[in-house]
């Protein structure tokens, strides 16, 4: 699977910047910034990537080329190849090891204006459709603050939920309900 | 050509139905000439899309997964047929499958009838009675001419020993499966004393997907026994929600064919269509107001998902929830006033209810940690909703005097409930070895069916109004 979680200690001013007060949601402060604590004391290695259903969390890629080059999102070597971000069920919150991956995205659209991309929100089968399209909304929203924060400008970054509608995984596992609660980021050039 | 469409037209009841009954039924009778003078503008553009309507004929299996006691035994006698009638759909089969999937009655199999009257002269009560059989339907279909049919029935009381119904009427090839729902509605009335749904449609989305080709999403219209299917909108592109107008000649829905959410509504008869909302962010969830005039629908134009109302006719909105959680799947009450709505204000979805006008929200459902999808029923006093916990959705009824929760299903992903219009079943979107079919429910969770669909995952159905 190359669906990876990046982190390296090139990243954590990126995790830092990142936890700003845009990502804090009602009455989550506190835990966010406790994870956020435990995440620097590792020191540069990734700790506590299991969330509670055991199944997040993945290989560190080290030495991945960290570049805001307009063609760096199409390079398979970049921070900025990953482009899929993944969430708890019925949860819009970014885990930690996501911020610093937005973060670099972030800064990719800040340095390239003539870029846009478009945040793809879905959800997994479970529960109902509606609800779903909002919640899948509701996390590509979360992506956009973070985003922005970098400074990006707000035209540069458009939103599409689709739900549970366009499932990457087929299957009706426990597995299959994890690769389909995301985010993706989705380049075009303005 | 014109017979493809006259089909076409009668399918969906447009073309006048010529209608012969003894008694009840007013006759109607109106010209070719007439209809395409009057309406020739529509049938020219019905001509132009003729092409594009596939009309499937079977594709169904019906499932009943749970049967319920107390069910009245009743015999659907094979009606006597005169002249060429190949080809035709049986009528009688189509008025026993009907009777068979309220619920409520139990037809008994063909080859199992002790005696094939078909006149009520050749009627042996007695015989009847010690089979214990309650009540006998009995009739006959002739041919008048090419593609002109008479069909009779009578309806008997067998311990009585008396005739309840009987009624002839006029009908052609293409609207004889319609002929014989609404002979079945008119038995199920007589002995219930409730209002038959089997003459009425159901909408429903279908979606193909494959490994490495294009998904294919479809928003099909059928009859309650899931015949006559016609697709309503075929595309790449996800479709959802479709809700019916209350006179049931239009559908509101979601499509993402231009790559983001919008609403639209479509006629189901002319197909002309109508984009609604094509707001950034979430156009969703639309339903339409008793009286027909109002949408409610979701939007996420200022940020977060709200619930508002969309007037038809002025084509104003207005903002019904303004809350920081998630507010959509909206469902009118009855009356027009209020809407019933989930929200994730408390942190997991629950169910609340709001004035149509905005303003204090009241919670109402408070069992497990996740409702949602709910619909009020047309007479106002019971809530259908899916109900989940861990990794299994059930489908839940509330009454909403009381407050008793009822689950009526068992999962694990059961969706999208529907009242029938009479109140009677829920229809809802279940999973049959991972496949997406539909299911119904009685209200009381006695009887349970799956309608097996020959292709693709079924989901979101929703069940139409009654025909005027």
């Amino acid at each position: 699977m190359k669906l990876t979680k990046i982190v390296s200690a090139l990243m954590l001013a990126g995790l830092l910047a990142a936890c700003s007060p845009e990502n804090v949601k009602d009455g989550d402060a506190t835990s966010n910034n406790e994870s956020q604590t435990e995440n620097q004391n590792a020191d540069g290695v990734q700790t506590g990537g299991l969330s509670q259903d055991g199944l997040q969390g993945g290989t560190a890629l080290e030495g991945a080329v960290v570049s805001y080059e307009k063609g760096a999102i199409n390079d398979a070597n970049n921070v900025l190849a990953e482009k899929v971000i993944y969430f708890d069920f019925d949860s819009d919150q970014i885990s930690e090891d996501y911020q610093e991956l937005i973060a670099h995205h972030g800064k990719y659209l800040a340095a390239n204006p003539d870029m846009s991309v478009r945040l793809e929100g879905h959800a997994d089968e479970r529960g109902s459709r509606e609800y779903n399209v909002a919640l899948a909304h509701r996390r590509a929203q979360s992506v956009r603050r973070l985003v922005l924060f970098q400074g990006v400008n707000a035209e540069q970054v458009s939103i599409i939920s689709y739900g549970e509608e366009k499932p990457v995984a087929l299957g009706h596992d426990e597995e299959s309900w994890r690769l389909n609660r995301r985010v993706e980021l989705v380049y075009e050039a303005r | 050509m014109r017979n493809k469409l006259i089909n076409y037209l009668n399918l969906l009841n447009l073309y006048p139905m010529n209608l012969n009954p003894l008694k009840n039924l007013k006759q109607k009778t109106v010209s070719v000439k007439f209809w395409l003078n009057q309406f020739g503008l529509r049938v020219i553009l019905l001509l132009a899309l003729a092409f594009s309507f596939s009309v499937s004929q079977a594709a169904l299996l019906v499932e009943i997964t749970k049967g319920a006691d107390g069910a009245v035994p009743i015999a659907v006698v094979p009606f006597e047929l005169t002249g060429n009638t190949a080809g035709l759909p049986n009528v009688s089969d189509i008025i026993a499958a009907d009777l068979k999937r309220s619920g409520k009655f139990s037809p008994i199999e063909k080859n199992k009838l002790i005696a094939t009257p078909k006149d009520l002269e050749e009627v042996n009560y007695k015989l009847w009675r010690i089979a214990g059989i309650d009540h006998l339907v009995i009739g006959k279909l002739k041919v008048i001419k090419p593609d002109q049919y008479e069909v009779s029935f009578r309806l008997v009381d067998v311990f009585k020993g008396v005739q309840l119904l009987g009624q002839q009427f006029v009908a052609n090839g293409s609207n004889l499966r319609s002929i014989s729902h609404r002979i079945s509605d008119l038995i199920y009335e007589e002995i219930t004393g409730q209002k038959g749904a089997f003459n009425t449609h159901i909408a429903y989305v279908t979606a193909v997907r494959k490994q490495g080709v294009q998904p294919s999403y479809k928003l099909q219209v059928a009859d309650t026994d899931g015949f006559n299917s016609i697709t309503i909108l075929n595309s790449s592109q996800p479709i959802m929600s479709p809700s019916w107008s209350p006179d049931g000649s239009k559908l509101a829905y979601v499509s993402f064919e231009k790559r983001k959410a919008e609403i639209y509504i479509q006629n189901i008869f002319s197909q002309q269509r109508t984009k609604v909302t094509s707001f950034a962010g979430i156009n969703g969830a639309p339903v339409w107001s008793p009286d027909g005039k109002k949408l409610a629908l979701t939007l996420s134009k200022k940020g977060n998902p709200d619930i508002y109302v969309f007037n038809l006719e002025d084509k104003k909105l207005r903002q019904v929830t303004k809350h920081w959680g998630i507010d959509t799947e909206p469902s009118w009450t009855p009356d027009g006033r209020e809407i019933v709505f989930t929200s994730s204000r408390s942190g997991k979805p629950q169910i609340y209810r709001v004035s149509a006008n905005g303003g204090s929200t009241k919670r109402l459902t408070f069992d497990g940690p996740y409702n949602a999808s709910p619909e009020v029923s047309s007479d106002g006093r019971t809530l259908v909703f899916i109900q989940g916990e861990g990794n299994i959705f059930k489908i839940a009824s509330m009454d909403l005097q009381s407050g008793f929760v009822q689950v009526l299903t068992d999962g694990p992903l059961d969706e999208s409930p529907s009242f029938s219009p009479n109140g009677s079943m829920i229809l809802y979107a279940s999973t049959d070895k991972f496949k997406g079919v539909l299911a119904a429910v009685s209200t009381d969770g006695r009887f349970k069916q799956k309608l097996v669909l020959s292709e693709g995952d079924v989901r979101e159905p929703t069940w139409g109004p009654f025909r005027k």
